[in-house]
């Protein structure tokens, strides 16, 4: 309001004054941007600051990974660390990436390792932004050793990969899987199905026999990820930096979206969020099956804010494959990952936390929520959820489909979670069916690709 | 006996009182210690106003590397995708809620002022500010659960409108007025006590004559206490407009917490948001920004030229 208020009022200042600030700004923007941090090159693929290995290193971390760093700073009493906490880029915050633009156009400031709830920021993170060098560090050029790089699971640095070269080291694993409740399944004598096929029929089945039951969700922005990224429906290739490939109209899609309809029309797979209030006291006791992220056990299923399921009923089986696909695929809800800055000073202090908190049984077995991103640290993390006694089926299914993420679904400039919202959700909502909205789906996310400069095929 | 029907010649209040002062002794306004007061606001109006406005000026006609773009950033902007129904929803949004700002502040402050009774209208003055102390963002948070028809403790009427879950009350259709009730309830307080005051500063030999000539309540209002609020009405007018036009933390936090069902680019302040950390395009949310201080400076003229706000006489 101020602006209003002086803007009205300015015109009856002289021309002088106002011409006069105008320049002075202009050289100031001109000063502002011309002071560009002095690099040499160095060994590990990308220029190097000069480094200091006894500087303190300063570390970006969300609430939920504070815990990483505790358990980094009571192993490595003799590395210093600085601990922010930021809000991890979530919810569409964007601000990891907010803030380090704001830290180029300063020149200075970029913390020393990053870690992120998303899977995308190696999009922007690899290139370079107004002049000044990518942001992310690359990993496999000798700053993080080959034997370490080899341990993660088959997939799981996709994300972070762009043209060979890795930006930054995955944290934990959110592959869909397919998640039921063992004893509904079998008091109402229901056999878990292996096919999307078998999936729609039982949820039709449901419909009619035990109505009030839901055999899935579809009210999150991570719908398409669960379903249509399971299809192989080919939305989100991003086939490199700047080019993406967009087909929403193939049969891949058409297939999961229609299963979507029907499932919906039955009221089987409501159009409800599973965060939600309303979810909670519809859906409690009320969830048969469930395709989602392997984070939904502790996230929805095992939680007493939530659905809380008893110990002993939550089963889970492998994700179900479309009849007649050769290979098994599946889906990928997010999933954390780990950044190391470019021009760090201490690039050894900064790779020692982030191999620590992603492949380290300190942290990724004894404290990490999250499915670990590291198979070894993996196979103990599950060996110690089994032995909590509280699945009622073995946990294989996760480990299994943890490298069969389908790799046809990139990680893009842009979400995928916020065009479903804001464009096939409302419409959803308001009666459309996904089918016929797969056009509108494949315009919204063209449109946002070429907003962010990526050319479409 | 009859009096003059009401004029712009009885302008309301405060300036009219002074005017005769100011008249007889012009020093006042000259002496140096003038210039003290003034200072202070003029440092901060220099560094967090016109300079930043500057700043986007510059920045909307020069390119990312600092060379003369000339009017390309914006025909990029308005060829936008997400460019016109921002604009449309901002319109829709602005025309929602400065309708019923004008008319339900100005009913409210009539009714609120016709009170006889001394506890009813404190009390009721009182608790029409009341929203209006808390935080924007904060007040934003609260309506997250009244609109939520699980959560909402006017459920009942969300359910009697036919609506059952959170997103059915967030369709795109229903956005503008979701905000308008969010910013009115917000906001209108703060404007009721202040046309409560400038209703109080209607000469009350004014009001008597008008009642001893036989007019009634709604006579009066319309005859005597509206024509007379007029300036204040434009006042409230730019005001909000000034606010409305940069609609931005309503749809800002509904985004976030429908985890995006609410578009993060429904404004255009938002647009502008989204150019300058999602894009990294200041040049970009520079332009918009320029665009929207021309329409607001424009709509403003409107109102200050149609209201009479820097009438003298």
């Amino acid at each position: 309001m101020v602006g209003i208020h002086t803007a009205v009022r300015s015109r009856r200042r002289s021309a002088l004054i106002v011409s006069a600030l105008g320049a002075a700004t202009a050289l100031l923007a001109l000063t502002g941007c011309t002071s560009a941090a002095s690099s040499a090159n160095g060994s590990y693929g990308f220029p190097e600051a000069k480094q200091d290995n006894s500087s303190t290193i300063t570390v970006w971390v969300d609430a939920d990974r504070q815990a990483a760093a505790k358990a980094f700073e009571a192993t490595h009493p003799e590395t210093k660390i600085k601990v922010v906490t930021y809000d991890g880029s979530a919810n569409g915050s964007n601000s990891f990436r907010t803030k380090m633009q704001l830290f180029d156009r300063a020149g200075s400031g970029w913390p020393d390792v990053v870690f992120s709830s998303q899977n995308n920021d190696a999009a922007w993170a690899s290139q370079k932004n107004g002049g000044k060098q990518a942001f992310a560090a690359v990993m496999n050029k000798g700053l993080v050793p080959k034997d370490t790089l080899d341990n993660f699971t088959p997939g799981a640095l996709n994300p972070c990969t762009i043209d060979g070269q890795v930006y930054c080291l995955r944290n934990d694993l959110a592959q869909a899987v397919l998640w039921y409740n063992k004893s509904l399944m079998d008091q109402f004598g229901y056999t878990v199905p292996t096919t999307w096929e078998d999936y729609q029929a039982l949820g039709e089945k449901v419909a009619t026999e035990h109505p009030g039951y839901i055999v899935g969700a579809a009210g999150d922005p991570w719908t398409p990820e669960v379903y249509m990224w399971a299809s192989k429906c080919e939305a989100n290739n991003i086939t490199g930096p700047t080019s993406v490939t967009v087909k929403t109209d193939t049969t891949e899609c058409k297939r999961a979206a229609s299963m979507l309809d029907t499932l919906r029309t039955d009221k089987t797979v409501p159009l409800v969020s599973v965060f939600t209030p309303e979810f909670v006291k519809n859906y409690s006791g009320k969830v048969l099956m469930m395709p989602g992220p392997a984070w939904y056990a502790g996230a929805i299923f095992n939680n007493p804010q939530s659905l809380n399921v008893p110990a002993g009923q939550l089963g889970v089986a492998a994700p179900p494959a479309w009849k007649g696909d050769d290979k098994p695929a599946t889906g990928n809800v997010g999933g954390g990952t780990w950044f190391i800055s470019s021009h760090s000073k201490n690039l050894k202090a900064s790779e020692q936390f982030v191999e620590f908190v992603t492949t380290a049984d300190q942290y990724q077995v004894d404290k990490a929520p999250g499915y670990p991103a590291y198979a070894p640290a993996a196979a103990k993390w599950v060996a110690k959820q089994q032995s909590s006694n509280y699945y009622a089926t073995s946990l294989d299914p996760i480990v299994t489909a943890a490298s069969q993420v389908w790799a046809g679904w990139g990680y893009g400039l842009f979400s995928q979670e916020a065009i479903w919202a804001k464009t096939m959700t409302p419409a959803i909502t308001g009666g459309q069916s996904i089918v016929s909205l797969l056009p509108t789906w494949q315009q919204a996310i063209e449109n946002q690709a070429k907003v962010n400069g990526y050319k479409v095929n | 006996m009859t009096i003059a029907p009401p004029s712009d010649q009885l302008a309301v209040g405060a300036p009219e009182r002074r005017r005769p002062a100011r008249r007889t002794g012009r020093a006042p306004g000259r002496t140096p210690i003038g210039y003290v007061f003034v200072s202070l606001y003029a440092i901060l109006a220099l560094a967090f106003g016109i300079f930043p406005a500057l700043y986007a000026v510059f920045l909307a006609f020069t390119n990312a590397d600092g060379g003369f773009a000339g009017l390309g950033n914006f025909v990029q902007v308005v060829t936008d995708f997400r460019f016109w129904p921002a604009v449309l929803h901002v319109v829709a949004y602005l025309v929602i809620w400065l309708l019923a700002l004008l008319i339900f502040v100005v009913l409210l402050a009539l009714v609120v002022h016709a009170l006889r009774v001394r506890w009813a209208s404190t009390s009721l003055r009182f608790i029409y500010y009341l929203p209006g102390a808390l935080a924007g963002a904060s007040s934003v948070l609260l309506w997250l659960f009244v609109l939520d028809p699980i959560a909402s403790p006017v459920s009942g009427l969300l359910r009697l409108f036919g609506f059952t879950s959170f997103v059915q009350v967030i369709q795109p259709g229903n956005l503008p007025v979701v905000f308008a009730i969010i910013a009115f309830w917000t906001g209108a307080g703060g404007w009721i006590v202040i046309m409560y005051g400038a209703l109080n500063n209607i000469s009350t030999e004014v009001m008597e004559a008008a009642r001893i000539d036989g007019a009634n309540a709604v006579q009066i209002a319309l005859q005597i206490q509206l024509p007379l609020l007029r300036k204040w009405i434009a006042y409230m007018g730019v005001m909000s407009l000034a606010a409305g036009t940069q609609l931005f933390v309503e749809p800002q936090l509904l985004s976030q917490a429908s985890n995006g069902v609410v578009p993060n680019d429904y404004s255009l302040n938002q647009l502008a948001y989204l150019y300058a950390f999602q894009q990294n395009d200041f040049n970009g949310a520079a332009a918009i920004s320029l665009l929207l201080l021309v329409v607001a400076l424009l709509l403003s003229w409107v109102f200050v030229s149609r209201g009479g706000l820097f009438e003298k006489e």
